[in-house]
């Protein structure tokens, strides 16, 4: 017990957990603009890929790291529009069209590698965002290492988060956006296009998933690797589940399964490491993310038309 | 028409007409519409007055014909532009998100999208001036899920009043209101037109179109086959008009019941979120004899309906059959003992839509010997009993091989109605029979009802229609948030009575013995 408080109260191991929380609350923000909208999007993995990739190779090939986070965007906005063309125009499996976006991202984000850098056997470094040295604040005690040492990028993930809250309920737009998931015929009733609206949310959201991707290769490694997203997506679909369709406690969702992942990497360093099996500990955030979620979701409100696609004219 | 006249048109439909398919919805319809007075649009179910309205409100586009608004032509198939000329619609299935709020709902689409901040405080005032001005009282902050039906038709009329509008369409607004809710929707109707406002009121119930509406004009097939001034004209020549000729609907004639075949004592049944459950209940269903069983949905129907058909039982009290209390109560045994079922929802618990007739016609007899030996079916009994039915029932369809889907509602629920009558049960639940159905289906379907009760069958009529109640029971019971009044017997009470029991009044004051 005493190694677990020895972890929380060292400032590296809030830093961490920032850190790790930063492209689940970017990719979680995407995937819950799209479900406001309407459209459960499962090309979420596949996009995260695609933008850390994108991102990347971008900056390798001398772009800015800000660059790189535009081309990351626009790359998921990319997937974002052919996810929505098929699922709001055509009305296609919200569920076939996301796993299909997942597998084509991934597979075209190795086929681009592969064709870009055939001879490399280890995958180059870029220069990464370096921690953001913020006049007193950085200098606190405690606080300064433990909080005000993020990259610029987690500060505009924040940043992000508390925006998408912001025109999701305080502006014409996000209520617009808001009924189109909750009851389309509303919306159309009101002379405004549905598919405009669920199309326009789900490449925006695409966009934010794609950077959310970015972050692992502009921000917490310096590298490209396949397996790098390992499932991040899915996690923030569940995200989106566990904070009820509501940003900010999306915010505190990822938070806490940042958490409970830092602890865990930590706790297999101390002598409990050495008793439990390793894949117990890797288990872990998972297992107590699945219970938080049953506990949280219970009285969730699920946006009433998520995953019902809209014809116009048709009763 | 003199000048001064031709000015007060606010609105003119010119020779619209709509074809889905082999279908003419609507065949050349023209109309006028006059500021402050309100039209009736009057039809049966299929009559076009629905398909009218969404093509004057830009859901649909006609194949020929044009409409002006205040002498303007509207651009076809554009809600936006017709909203913006000033054309408020209210539909018959409301178009409201239940996850948002009153005034979420109502300010939806009115401010640019791009524009910053909601301007939240100047909508609120907004609201509260049109809820004073119309007498439509509802809190701008509550959400749209926990209102009630009538709460939320004042939403939708507050939406289009919130816009500017000046021509309001209501399509079957009072088909979920109880009597008192009509008349102060009528109150709000009458306000409107005083101010100038101008409106269409589509409906199928006959004395609403007398009491509300100026002129009425009369559809059936698409086409106009009528209009006349309400002032100089009486139901009986409006009905007619309607139906294309005289059709009267079933009345039962007293009979003296037998012995109760089916009752409650004190049952109570769990809440269902905001639908109310039972509360201790007691009612008894007599042989040969309909127990009509009036009130506003959700108010512990379904609750009623379900442990009847099996699908629940009660949390405290006894249910008994003939005199015995039942163990073990299941649909199946609800059916072996008798139990007659025709749904409240014909589509969804009524039929399975992709199967065929023949395996919708068996679905509640399918075990038995007749249908199936060893575990394997008999398709060609089926089949048989299906087309049975067809003919018995005078189901309109291809054949039994037709999957039921494309079937109409009036002879979907004519073959629901033949499946549960077919084995004769001794008890009949009938939630809703007649919902939806055009005139001659609901004659069909009552006069059926009316001989199973004479062959000594117990009825319970749950129905949300005041007029086919006091037409078909024997005794008339009110539900309201899940509590059962006493019984009237026939003819010994009057709607505006049963409305004030709707509204829940009258049971305050203790128990009533029922």
């Amino acid at each position: 017990m005493s190694e677990v408080i020895d972890i929380l109260i060292s400032a590296s191991f809030w830093a961490a957990v920032i850190r790790i929380a930063t492209p689940l609350i970017l990719a979680t923000m995407g995937e819950l603009i799209c479900e406001r909208a309407g459209v459960l999007n499962l090309g979420i993995e596949g996009i995260m890929v695609i933008g850390a990739f994108a991102g990347w190779m971008a900056v390798y090939q001398g772009l800015p790291l800000w660059g790189g986070v535009a081309v990351a965007m626009g790359a998921g906005m990319l997937f974002g529009l052919l996810h929505s063309t098929l699922t709001v125009p055509f009305g296609l499996s919200q569920h076939v069209v996301g796993l299909g976006i997942t597998l084509l991202a991934t597979a075209s984000a190795s086929f681009a590698y592969r064709l870009m850098l055939p001879e490399v056997t280890s995958p180059p470094k870029i220069e990464p965002f370096q921690p953001l040295d913020i006049p007193v604040l950085s200098d606190l005690p405690f606080l300064g290492q433990a909080i005000f040492s993020q990259t610029a990028l987690t500060w505009a993930a924040f940043a992000m988060a508390g925006a998408v809250a912001l025109v999701l309920y305080r502006t014409p737009l996000g209520l617009a956006v808001r009924a189109a998931g909750e009851n389309p015929a509303a919306v159309e009733a009101q002379g405004l296009s549905v598919t405009g609206l669920r199309m326009g949310a789900v490449m925006v959201g695409s966009g934010l998933m794609a950077v959310g991707g970015a972050f692992l290769t502009l921000s917490a490694f310096s590298s490209f690797f396949f397996e790098m997203v390992n499932g991040r997506g899915w996690v923030c679909i569940a995200l989106v589940v566990f904070g009820a369709w509501k940003p900010g406690k999306a915010v505190l969702g990822a938070i806490l399964f940042a958490a409970f992942d830092a602890l865990q990497i930590r706790l297999q360093q101390t002598p409990i490491g050495a008793v439990l099996p390793y894949q117990l500990f890797l288990a872990a955030p998972y297992i107590l993310s699945i219970l938080a979620l049953v506990l949280m979701s219970r009285r969730a409100e699920v946006p009433a038309a998520l995953m019902v696609p809209y014809n116009k004219g048709e009763r | 028409m003199t000048a001064e006249e031709k000015a007060q048109v606010v609105l003119r439909l010119d020779g619209i007409t709509k074809r889905f398919g082999a279908l003419t919805a609507n065949d050349t319809i023209n109309l006028t519409l006059r500021q402050g007075e309100v039209v009736a649009l009057l039809g049966e179910n299929g009559a076009g007055k629905t398909t009218l309205m969404n093509i004057l409100f830009g859901h649909y586009v006609a194949d020929a014909g044009g409409v002006e608004v205040f002498g303007h032509p509207l651009p076809p198939g554009n809600p936006r532009a017709a909203l913006a000329a000033g054309v408020g619609m209210v539909h018959q299935h409301f178009t409201l998100a239940g996850n948002l709020s009153v005034l979420d709902n109502i300010t939806l689409g009115t401010k640019g999208l791009w524009s910053l901040g909601s301007g939240k405080s100047a909508a609120r005032a907004k609201v509260k001036a049109l809820s004073r001005d119309f007498g439509l009282v509802v809190d701008p902050g509550a959400k749209v899920g926990r209102l009630s039906v009538g709460e939320r038709q004042r939403v939708e009329i507050l939406k289009a009043l919130y816009r500017d509008a000046r021509i309001l369409i209501l399509d079957e607004p009072t088909a979920v209101l109880t009597p008192q809710e009509a008349e102060a929707l009528f109150a709000t109707l009458r306000r409107a037109t005083a101010l100038g406002l101008s409106v269409i009121f589509i409906s199928h119930k006959l004395h609403e179109v007398m009491s509300i509406a100026d002129r009425c004009v009369v559809l059936r097939h698409g086409r106009v086959v009528g209009e006349v001034d309400t002032h100089t004209t009486d139901k009986t020549q409006l009905a007619a008009l309607m139906v294309g000729g005289e059709l009267t609907l079933p009345r039962a004639e007293a009979r003296t019941p037998g012995a109760p075949l089916l009752s409650l004592e004190r049952v109570s049944t769990p809440d269902r979120g905001a639908v109310p459950g039972l509360k201790d209940v007691s009612l008894s269903l007599c042989a040969g004899q309909i127990t009509g069983l009036a009130g506003v949905s959700g108010n512990g129907q379904a609750a009623l309906a379900d442990l009847i058909a099996g699908l629940a039982l009660p949390a405290s009290g006894q249910l008994a059959l003939r005199g015995s209390a039942v163990v073990g109560w299941s649909p199946r045994v609800a059916l072996a003992m008798g139990v007659g079922r025709i749904p409240e929802d014909r589509h969804h618990t009524g039929s399975i839509a992709d199967f065929d007739l023949t395996e919708n016609a068996v679905l509640e007899a399918y075990r038995t010997p007749r249908f199936s030996r060893r575990g394997w079916m008999d398709w060609r009994a089926a089949r048989r009993f299906a087309e049975e039915l067809i003919k018995g029932y005078d189901v309109r369809c291809p054949g039994p091989d037709t999957r039921i889907r494309l079937l109409s509602g009036g002879n979907m629920q004519k073959l629901i109605l033949g499946r549960a009558m077919a084995p004769d049960p001794a008890i009949l639940l009938a939630n809703q029979p007649v919902r939806g159905l055009d005139v001659g289906a609901i004659a069909y379907v009552q006069s059926q009802l009316i001989s199973a009760r004479d062959r000594g069958a117990a009825i319970l009529l749950i129905s949300e229609d005041l007029d086919e109640i006091m037409g078909l029971s024997d005794v008339i019971h009110v539900v309201s948030q899940g509590r059962l009044s006493p019984a009237f017997p026939r003819g010994s009470v009057a709607v505006a009575d049963l409305g004030l029991w709707m509204a829940g009044q009258g049971f305050e004051g203790g128990r009533h013995a029922a």
